[in-house]
């Protein structure tokens, strides 16, 4: 079959579902998948090209709370809220990113520094809790006046139509990327920064691009998850968990195909809720151990993830690419 | 103005107590990270899984607390080994960032395997080691022995790491590992002597600590990043760095919390340490190329 055919044809299939099989609770399932798909994704072009960030729950916890805070304390309606939250979240990238690849600061090194941007931001929302309610959470008031504007919505459907919106513009941006030169730079820097530069590829530029892109997507996601959840903690949007979290998702779906994101996302939630559902309160903990397993797993056998080893062994061997 | 003073004196001292316990992890995380070349990330759950080790021994099956140490110390010793044959062995020659992930992974497990298996109750000793009042300042004796406990610990592995055959080969490794190898040292053993030694100073940190804080699944987070920034601060496997580093942070917490929460103090530590990379990013101690 060929491809965009197939794009088209499941895209259609997707927003023709709710109208189809609205139970809320699938479908409150499904919103979340494709939320964090998004976050998925979005750390998953910077990590496809070997830039492994573990400051994302930071991103995510700027756009939820920026959003919120907004909207609280000065009533800006989230349609501008957002789009600030992105800024300041890009921003905050841009800060950090930008001595990072000037000094060469790669590999392990910037993982770390990027583990040290989501203790600021966690620790920053948890020091200013007269503001933001510190560890016990955030709710961004009810709006009395349009949902519209206050991007609230009663409605399972719409929240799901927008979070499918915003997934396959996730999607979207990571095709672009992928058929455009960044790509090939960005490849050529993961493989040899030093060759890359020689060959004339602006290396912190280039870095920047997708690191600023990750980021503000990112802070999207947190700010749509934060409206549609309507409580926002710092344990669930930002912090190491949250970023060791995206992580772990992106990799037992696949990082280097656009689509293994989301498979992450699908698997980890089902996981969950599978879990929950059949065990009750005993099953606290157990999602997670068996993650943790998975993870494990899956980097030393499979690192490609389970949608790019599978992509893999049905295109001919020659095709492959090592992981 | 007076006793404004004694409050900075009072948060130096602590500062510097603070910095002996946060000097062993970076110690033992550093070490992994100079001979092995891979990144605990769950080095602070090891310590986590050492403080319910304590909990039990002491508390459930009423060991005196000398002899539950040793034991704990062993007992997380073992863990770091098992870590090592099980998961860092078979990724040795995979990309770094991979042996990062796959430990993160194993943080995971060691989180949920504490919750599953011990429940998210805070848990404690029970001990309350009496506060030293020194003129009108107050630190806690848990302190005082922990900052005690962490630089005899330190001696120790300096001691081991100068004075013995094994010690000297994993010294010799960390400075070049495919030499080693040819000089007829066996890298696999050293590699598990070291990780169960990085492991053993988790389960002497997790002996200090669990007299001062209480033991719940989650208390890695607490202590386990601010252990990574501190060794990326004084430059990945380099020992002395990850020294001064621990006593630079420790200061920065605890006169930052002095003047406002605590957590503007941790706040404070975090950007010192991004801006630090910029300044010197192979470490405080390298020298600029």
């Amino acid at each position: 079959m060929n491809k965009p055919l197939a794009w088209v044809l499941g895209l259609a299939a997707l927003v023709a579902l709710p109208f189809v099989y609205r139970d809320p609770y699938h479908l409150h399932i499904l919103v979340l998948i494709l939320i964090w798909s998004f976050a998925y994704t979005s750390w998953s072009m910077m990590g496809r090209f070997g830039l492994v960030s573990l400051g994302h729950g930071g991103f995510m916890g700027v756009g939820a709370y920026v959003t919120a805070l907004l909207w609280n304390h000065l009533g800006v309606s989230p349609w501008i809220g957002i789009p600030a939250a992105m800024l300041c979240a890009g921003a905050l990238a841009l800060v950090v990113a930008y001595p990072c690849f000037r000094f060469r600061i790669t590999g392990h090194y910037f993982a770390l520094v990027t583990l040290a941007l989501s203790g600021i931001v966690l620790q920053v929302i948890i020091a200013t809790r007269d503001y933001t309610g510190g560890s016990l959470g955030y709710t961004p008031e009810r709006t009395k006046g349009s949902h519209i504007v206050a991007l609230q919505f009663d409605d399972k459907i719409v929240w799901y139509l927008i979070a499918l919106g915003v997934w396959a513009g996730g999607l979207a941006v990571w095709y672009w990327i992928d058929h455009s030169m960044s790509r090939y730079a960005m490849e050529a820097i993961s493989e040899d920064e030093d060759a890359a530069a020689a060959a004339g590829v602006n290396v912190t530029a280039e870095k920047l691009r997708i690191t600023v892109i990750s980021a503000v997507m990112t802070a999207m996601a947190g700010a749509l998850y934060g409206q549609y959840q309507m409580f926002i903690a710092p344990d669930t949007v930002s912090g190491i968990a949250v970023s060791l979290q995206m992580v772990f998702a992106a990799v037992v779906g696949g990082i280097y195909v656009a689509l293994g994101p989301t498979i992450g996302a699908v698997i980890t939630i089902m996981l969950a809720e599978v879990l929950r559902i059949g065990f009750g309160t005993k099953a606290v903990g157990w999602d997670n151990l068996l993650y943790g397993v998975l993870l494990v797993v899956f980097i030393i056998f499979l690192p490609k993830g389970i949608l790019g080893s599978l992509l893999a062994w049905l295109k001919s061997p020659s095709k492959q690419r090592d992981g | 103005m007076e006793i404004f003073d004694i409050y900075l004196l009072e948060a130096l001292v602590n500062g510097i107590l603070l910095g002996g316990v946060l000097a062993l992890l970076a110690l033992g995380l550093n070490l992994i990270f100079g001979v092995i070349d891979v990144t605990w990330i769950c080095y602070a759950e090891l310590v986590m899984i050492g403080m319910y080790g304590m909990y039990y021994l002491f508390s459930v099956y009423g060991l005196p607390y000398w002899v539950a140490a040793p034991m704990c110390i062993l007992l997380v010793a073992a863990l770091g080994a098992a870590l090592h044959f099980l998961v860092i062995a078979p990724l040795l020659g995979a990309p770094p960032i991979n042996q990062l992930l796959a430990t993160g992974g194993v943080l995971f497990v060691l989180q949920s395997f504490a919750t599953v298996a011990f429940g998210i109750d805070f848990r404690n000793l029970g001990i309350r080691l009496p506060v030293l009042a020194l003129g009108e300042m107050h630190f806690s004796y848990a302190r005082l022995l922990a900052f005690i406990a962490a630089l005899v610990g330190m001696v120790a592995v300096y001691l081991f790491m100068t004075r013995t055959y094994t010690g000297t080969a994993i010294r010799a490794i960390a400075q070049d590992r495919q030499i080693m190898a040819l000089m007829g040292v066996d890298t696999k053993k050293i590699y598990l002597v070291t990780s169960a030694l990085g492991g053993g100073l988790a389960g002497l940190a997790a002996c200090l600590l669990v007299l001062q804080y209480d033991v719940h699944p989650f208390v890695g987070l607490s202590f386990g990043p601010i252990t990574f920034l501190i060794c990326v601060l004084g430059g990945l496997g380099n020992f002395v760095g990850g020294f001064v580093a621990a006593f630079l942070f420790a200061e920065i917490i605890s006169l930052g919390g002095l003047f406002s929460d605590l957590e503007w103090g941790y706040v404070l530590a975090f950007a010192f340490f991004i801006v630090m990379m910029f300044i010197r990013p192979a470490g405080l101690l390298a020298k600029r190329s």
